[in-house]
């Protein structure tokens, strides 16, 4: 179980590679890639910044990742989410799970996903022809989070 | 008793400043009691800001949680990661 908070770009290849290798119980390998997008709420974005609360961050990923080993078998889990300045088409999170069946790998990758984006201290400041500003939280991520509490 | 505070994103940025130390009197002794006697102080903008959360010693935490002293209390808007 990794948990990288890091501004360097990571190669995703490599990572999943490192992720399975030499581990023949894994029979599936579930991973997300989260990208920067040109536009978001109606207005074109050139750049974006990603502030972190470092410490805690670390402590909360750990904690997801924990949870989602307690609610499904799997064998390994990666999340990388970069901070700093961040461009259009640029990565920004992979988190990647491998179990022996493809069930398991997909619904824990999902839900660590749901639950970094509701759960784990990070901000996203947008630069937009209009000037920069502070990404909302949005409800539909609340709702995403929430559906695995049942 | 003594607790560092810490602020983030536009929290931070409409503060003007990162965090602070402060000096609590006796009687302030949860997060809710803490950020009434910040906005006392003038940090209004932990009155105002819309769904403000915190954490204490890095952990979520809600208004009735109790801080001692040395705790490390975090102010900041809801996240937006991923």
């Amino acid at each position: 179980m990794t948990v990288r908070i890091q501004e360097a770009d990571f190669d995703l290849g490599n990572e999943l590679a490192a992720l399975r290798a030499g581990d023949a119980r894994v029979g599936a390998l579930a991973s997300f890639v989260g990208l920067v997008r040109d536009l978001n709420d109606g207005s074109s974005v050139s750049e974006m910044t990603l502030e972190h609360y470092p410490g805690m961050t670390e402590k909360a990923l750990a904690e997801i990742v924990a949870e989602a080993k307690n609610r499904w078998e799997i064998y390994g889990a990666l999340v990388i989410h970069r901070v700093g300045p961040l461009r259009p088409c640029d990565q920004i999170v992979l988190v990647a799970v491998t179990s022996a069946h493809r069930g398991e790998a997909f619904a824990a990758c999902e839900f660590i996903m749901d639950y970094l984006k509701t759960r784990a201290p990070f901000w996203k400041r947008e630069a937009t022809p209009a000037g920069a500003r502070w990404v909302d939280a949005r409800d539909s991520d609340d709702s995403a989070a929430t559906r695995w509490q049942k | 008793m003594s607790v560092k505070i810490l602020y983030f994103a536009g929290l931070k940025e409409a503060l003007g400043l990162p965090g602070e130390t402060v000096e609590l009197p006796a009687g302030v002794a949860t997060v809710g009691g803490l950020r009434d006697w910040l906005v006392a102080q003038g940090r209004d903008k932990l009155a105002t800001a819309k769904n403000l959360r915190c954490a204490v010693n890095q952990e979520m935490a809600g208004p009735e949680v109790a801080i001692k002293d040395g705790d490390e209390v975090a102010f900041f808007p809801p996240v937006t990661g991923g």
